[in-house]
């Protein structure tokens, strides 16, 4: 599927990211970190200002009408600072940001920032349970194919990671209401909850299944675990696909080095070869395989939530697309994309930490 | 026919046609011999038979309405169905093949130019001029890329043409990261040097010497990302922000089908097979082409 890194994309980051030196230099790799980190979410605001420019509607006819004369229509564009130089209205933009003044929505009439306040936890509820599903699928999967290459279990393996690439969530996930909800009635339809159980819990951290815990009301929490079971195991099916490819591809790569043919010879027992010998040194690697899905199922999720009515920022973002509501729409991409990037290149300095090879 | 494989296979070619139609051969028949690369090439080539061939194929009208028989089950007349206003879903997956066939090509053949040129500048001269472009490559590559297509096509409005250029501008940076990477192994080497001591400008030697050593593992990549390339074209029609109504765009077929995935499921279901079929077919040839061009990096996906 479209919303995973691809290799090029990691080893590219890898090379440009930041060098987190031995002690003598860490604190210059940790500046370097914050510089990096820092230019990409400039990069990111210059690209949703500059989207926020091009749009065709004039935002002062908006405002004034099309029928203002001359000299209304240049006041009104002189107190909306559009009269300024562009990098003025930049420097503005990203102090707007800074402050989190993102503007009004025009289709909810809040402050896009409160908005998004309230549907992130619902797109971090789904994308968190769905990444869990991925890793203790995943990576089950990807061990048992490295270490039956060529069986039927890694040719089933290989297929489904191909079918991660090739199928659209969408689809998958209209298919899945068709078959899981409307056929055999084993999981709740769309929405996040059902409408009687709306409201019963007071909203302390927005993610139902933590909150209805800590109200203790389990018909609360099992009816908003059997809405999100069917969309979050659509999200890790295709982290699984990604995760399982990866962790063979790592796995493969282990098993063919010399100690593990060492270990095997001394006769150490094949499980602890698999798991203590081979597993424990590709961890690391792991981890950023797994930073990296995870932010891409944040990405994935605007798909999956507009099919399942999942009230998340993703549908958010496509309701206010279909509104022409560019206030919301450069929000919510604000706010994804930095979480995106902060995912991404945090697993990259905490890959480079851990992993006493890229300490050089 | 032997005559003609032995002078391709010829260990000492006499002129260069001979030389690279030989290459050619080699690498289409070491393709031909992967039949994971052989079924890719073979969906691709139907998709190709479909798009030119379409009136021919389609035994109805991609846009004909025929209200008496709306959303038929699939029979022997409708073998897909027909949809909520009695149009032929197969005729439309067929003719749909046309759009999906243009994306794919518009968005390769803006992207990937950009990216390799990108990418083999700023290999090439190395210093500032690399570093500003790999930053500014860096920071594109840091963004989700369907967000940011999806933030574009906001902004330029809902259409196919603006589709295409959203998802070209997500989808250079990484030709730009393989061309620089590829560059930098040979732009110290001496058949540069060579040229360069000719009296070559710059423009002469990046557009003539490095571009073409680029193109394989572009190819390779480019093959490789047709799939997620279909999948966003196909998402964004999905939300409405795509190909209009009434083209037969795949990804607005499945959009038009989800009022009755309930009851008449081959509306929405039939073109997201159409869509499976073809980017697994670009997944297969892509992989296959890897492991007959670039045999390093065999296993790495």
């Amino acid at each position: 599927m479209a919303f995973e890194p691809s290799p090029a994309d990691s080893s590219a980051r890898m090379s440009a990211g930041v060098m987190a030196g031995q002690a003598a230099r860490g604190v210059a790799g940790i500046a370097r970190f914050v510089l990096v980190v820092a230019a990409t979410f400039l990069g990111l605001l210059a690209i949703t200002f500059f989207i926020g420019r091009v749009v065709p509607i004039d935002p002062v006819l908006a405002v004034v009408g099309d029928r203002a004369t001359a000299a209304v229509y240049e006041a009104a564009r002189e107190r909306m600072g559009l009269d300024r130089p562009l990098l003025v209205q930049f420097f503005s933009y990203v102090g707007d940001v800074l402050t989190g003044n993102l503007g009004q929505s025009i289709s909810t009439g809040r402050a896009v920032v409160d908005d998004l306040g309230r549907f992130f936890p619902a797109t971090l509820e789904m994308a968190t349970v769905g990444i869990l599903i991925g890793v203790a699928l995943g990576v089950p999967m990807g061990v048992t194919a490295a270490r039956r290459q060529g069986s039927w279990a890694d040719q089933v393996i290989r297929v489904l990671g191909l079918l991660g690439y090739s199928v659209p969530a969408f689809w998958l996930g209209l298919v899945g209401l068709a078959v899981f909800y409307a056929g055999l009635g084993w999981v709740a339809g769309p929405g996040r909850i059902d409408i009687f159980y709306e409201g019963l819990v007071e909203p302390v951290t927005g993610i139902y299944l933590i909150d209805s815990l800590m109200a203790g009301e389990w018909e609360v929490f099992w009816n908003a675990a059997s809405h999100l079971l069917l969309p979050a195991s659509i999200l890790g099916f295709f982290s699984l696909a990604y995760i399982a490819r990866m962790t063979r591809s790592f796995m493969l790569d282990q098993l063919s080095q010399e100690y593990v043919t060492t270990a095997r010879v001394k006769g150490v027992p094949e499980r602890r070869v698999i798991w203590r010998h081979a597993f424990y040194p590709i961890r690391i690697q792991l981890i950023t395989v797994i930073g990296l899905s995870y932010a891409s199922l944040l990405e994935g999720s605007v798909m999956i939530e507009t099919v399942f009515s999942w009230p998340g920022i993703g549908r958010y973002l496509t309701v206010a697309l279909l509104n022409a509501d560019m206030n919301a729409v450069l929000g919510a991409t604000l706010v994804i994309g930095s979480v995106f990037i902060l995912i991404n290149k945090v697993s990259d300095v905490l890959y480079r930490i851990l992993d006493p090879r890229a300490r050089r | 026919m032997s005559a003609v494989r032995d002078w391709l296979l010829d260990d000492s070619p006499s002129s260069r046609l001979q030389a690279s139609l030989g290459r050619a051969w080699r690498s289409f028949s070491a393709l031909m011999r992967n039949p994971l690369a052989v079924a890719g090439a073979l969906i691709i080539v139907v998709l190709i038979v479909m798009a030119v061939f379409a009136p021919w194929i389609a035994p109805h009208s991609a846009i004909g309405q025929d209200l008496a028989n709306r959303l038929a089950p699939p029979s022997a007349l409708h073998w897909m169905g027909t949809d909520e206003l009695g149009r032929d879903i197969f005729s439309r997956v067929v003719y749909g093949s046309r759009i999906t066939l243009m994306i794919v090509t518009m968005v390769a053949v803006i992207s990937a130019p950009i990216g390799l040129l990108v990418g083999a500048v700023s290999g090439y001269f190395g210093g500032w001029t690399d570093r500003v472009l790999m930053g500014v490559t860096d920071i594109f590559l840091s963004m989700p890329k369907l967000i940011l297509a999806l933030a574009f096509v906001a902004a330029l409005g809902p259409g196919i043409e603006n589709a295409i250029i959203a998802i070209a501008i997500t989808a250079w940076p990484v030709y730009a990261r393989i061309a620089r990477a590829e560059t930098i192994t040979f732009r110290d080497s001496e058949f540069i040097a060579a040229v360069q001591l000719q009296g070559a400008s710059s423009v002469r030697v990046i557009l003539r010497h490095v571009l073409p050593l680029c193109a394989s593992s572009t190819i390779i990549r480019v093959t490789l990302d047709m799939a997620g390339i279909i999948l966003t074209a196909a998402g964004l029609g999905f939300l409405g922000l795509g190909a209009q109504p009434p083209l037969p765009e795949w990804g607005a077929m499945i959009s038009s089908g989800r009022n009755f995935i309930l009851d008449q499921w081959w509306v929405a279901t039939m073109p997201g097979f159409a869509i499976i079929a073809v980017s697994l077919g670009f997944c297969f040839l892509g992989d296959g082409l890897r492991d007959v061009l670039d045999p390093k990096q065999r296993d790495g996906r």
